[in-house]
């Protein structure tokens, strides 16, 4: 399933960053906790988790920018992470990730014209030893293999 | 009588359909009218026959494995009628794979149910605490350092003079930090642990507040493990009703609290000044040391900062065990190591085992060789940043010293195996590439030296000027070796220059790799 989203709103934004604003350290809970509620972190939320913070608009934009986690804008319908890492090399993985491309005309860290679906690179999920793995929409794939993964891509598009 | 049934809730194992198995099993048994009681345990750590299922018996529990959704039914038929089945495994206890190793860490992953405190106690959980409670904390870290332990993240760090240090440095506030971002590839005993044994995390991290005087210890999780922080998250809430943290712990006059903080998908934050800088709020930039974080650690203050193996392994070591965890292991590596195979493996899985057992003996006869049946033509040992192994120094003890002494490490104990498929440029070049992604900028040579390394591979690759830029990778290797602040640069050449020593012949242009490359 596909997580359903809140739109951006500023009342919301602000409530959530109250949430966490007493937490030691809090940067990186109010941007997971944005992103949760949000689907990605929307660009008004940063000078207001700075300011409630008392960091600069530049500190708290550091922060987003740095960790490979963080969207600045919706990700598609669903989210498609296929591991790049050498367990998942070693079983196969190049592979599949190339299937993938070619099957949906996107290069990995895109997504869809129609929006549909996300296809980014992960490393490593802890799955080595059912390699290669995968992660739809937050659910974990192991022994994935090219049925598979067609099938996967097949269900996303519908 | 209810028929017990463990289902393995490990995330390795519900990635292969742990659930849907979980889930039939309890639809045959209501349409059979057979009570049963299915508990969702962690793994035992044998992927290849996971899920794998166990039913209470009075002999013990008998294991069926690989259970597809599809087998559940008759496997269930099965274990009522105590009958013959393909899947059956016999004993669980009696499988060689798990009765050849050495379980002290690992002794209750994927046998109890994870989010019960008294499972755990009945399992001989909270010994370690109870005894730590009586003993104050000199005679804590007198046991932690006689058991010999070492950092078990990677580098191997004696932990009894990590926390000795922290306990001895005054301050108004101590943290304990468990450092759970292990983002190395091939490795996931911290998640199993995680997953199938929290209480043995949050007792040893508990035990290590008591050692250093620290009250608050973080649990600093990866994003890419969201069953290992539920598992976390629910165990600590149990540990708190159950008052084992929080005020007074045990009736004790300690107080302990536990809070989980999760990454967001930056590799670097394994590395521990990073982790803290995240931990901190901020961008994971390494810190350069000195100040060692056991002097001015997360927030300025003092803090002991280890892998979740080394906190795992520290309840067994304080219930009476530091002797007898000491006689296990070789030269200065003491104890046990949850040793994990996976990439091509036959056998992939969790093996923990005193150090000294050989690597050919780890990837050919515990493995069983390569999945794809074709010859082992390389293994990484130690993650991304680990060196990549031929056959031919298969004879090489796990051992921290001896992989030092042949330009590897062990790492956190991961070995990913391939086969003769495997193109070493394409790998050493990944491994700059890898570099050049997670690199937090901070110092010059891992940040460029990746980059430029990228594409001195793929000139490499192209076959131009071969020679002249194999000279300009192995100087660049040893730019980034010595002159990186932390071991994502300092290591990133271990991968790149064991390729280049043990298949030079991957290097060397062909027209098939000609051909290949375009």
């Amino acid at each position: 399933m596909t997580p359903l989203y809140e739109p951006w709103d500023p009342a919301r934004g602000a409530e959530i960053i109250a949430q966490h604003v007493q937490t030691e350290g809090a940067t990186l809970v109010i941007l997971h906790a944005l992103q949760e509620a949000f689907g990605y972190v929307p660009e008004p939320a940063i000078p207001m988790a700075a300011s409630a913070l008392n960091l600069s608009r530049a500190e708290v934009y550091g922060v987003f920018t740095f960790y490979h986690d963080f969207r600045d804008k919706p990700a598609g319908r669903h989210v498609l992470k296929l591991c790049r890492a050498e367990a998942c090399q070693a079983a196969g993985g190049d592979a599949l990730v190339e299937r993938a491309e070619a099957k949906l005309g996107i290069a990995l860290g895109n997504t869809t014209a129609d929006q549909r679906l996300t296809l980014e690179p992960i490393y490593c999920l802890g799955l080595c030893a059912t390699a290669p793995s995968a992660m739809l929409d937050g659910r974990l794939i192991g022994r994935l293999d090219a049925a598979r993964l067609d099938a996967i891509v097949a269900e996303t598009q519908r | 009588m209810t028929l017990r049934i463990f289902v393995s809730g490990d995330a390795g194992a519900v990635a292969v359909g742990a659930d849907e198995v979980a889930l039939v099993l309890g639809l045959a048994a209501d349409k059979r009218g057979i009570p049963i009681d299915i508990v969702r345990t962690g793994s035992r750590g044998l992927y290849w026959l996971e899920p794998m299922i166990e039913v209470a018996t009075p002999q013990g529990r008998v294991a069926f494995g690989p259970v597809s959704e599809f087998d559940a039914g008759s496997v269930l038929e099965a274990m009522i009628a105590d009958g013959p089945h393909p899947l059956r495994l016999g004993l669980a206890d009696e499988i060689p794979w798990l009765k050849r190793q050495t379980r002290l860490t690992f002794a209750r992953c994927g046998v109890i149910d994870p989010r019960s405190v008294t499972d755990y106690r009945a399992h001989d959980g909270y010994k370690g605490l109870e005894r730590a409670l009586t003993l104050g904390s000199d005679a804590i870290l007198a046991d932690v350092t006689t058991s010999g332990l070492r950092g078990r993240g990677g580098a191997g760090f004696p932990t009894g003079i990590k926390w000795k240090t922290v306990a001895q440095t005054k301050a108004d506030r101590k943290f304990i930090v468990c450092n759970a971002d292990e983002g190395d590839s091939g490795t996931f005993a911290d998640r199993m642990i995680m997953e199938g044994d929290p209480f043995v995390v949050i007792e040893g991290m508990t035990i290590a507040g008591i050692a250093v005087g620290a009250t608050k210890g973080y649990i600093y999780i990866r994003s890419e493990y969201p069953h290992a922080i539920a598992a976390m998250k629910a165990a600590i809430g149990a540990a708190e009703r159950a008052g084992l943290l929080g005020k007074r712990i045990g009736g004790s006059h300690y107080d302990f609290e536990l809070e989980v903080r999760v990454g967001a998908g930056a590799y670097v934050c394994g590395e521990e000044t990073s982790l803290l800088e995240s931990l901190e709020g901020r961008r994971g930039i390494v810190r350069a040391k000195p100040p060692l974080p056991a002097h001015r650690g997360l927030f300025g203050k003092p803090t002991v900062i280890n892998n979740v193996l080394s906190f795992a392994a520290i309840p067994f070591i304080l219930a009476g065990g530091a002797k007898a965890y000491a006689e296990f292991g070789m030269g200065r590596s003491r104890g046990t190591m949850p040793v994990q195979l996976a990439g091509n493996v036959r056998h992939g899985g969790l093996f923990e085992t005193a150090f000294g057992i050989t690597l050919g003996e780890l990837v050919d006869d515990i493995g069983g060789g390569t999945r794809s049946g074709r010859p082992v033509r390389a293994v990484q040992v130690g993650g991304p940043l680990g060196a990549y192994f031929p056959p031919a120094l298969f004879d090489t003890p796990f051992d921290y010293e001896a992989f030092a002494a042949r330009d590897g490490l062990i790492g956190h104990g991961g070995i990913v195996v391939f086969d003769d498929s495997v193109d070493m440029a394409r790998q050493a070049r990944f491994a700059m590439e890898f570099c050049a992604i997670e690199s937090c900028g901070k110092c010059t040579p891992c940040r460029i030296g990746s980059t430029r390394g990228v594409e001195t591979i793929d000139r490499i690759r192209r076959g131009e000027r071969v020679s002249e830029n194999i000279a300009v990778i192995e100087d660049l290797c040893n730019t980034m070796k010595f002159g990186s602040l932390c071991a994502l640069g300092g290591f990133t050449p271990y991968p790149v220059m064991s390729a280049l020593k043990h298949f030079p012949e991957d290097f060397r242009s062909t027209p098939a790799r000609l051909q290949a490359a375009e």
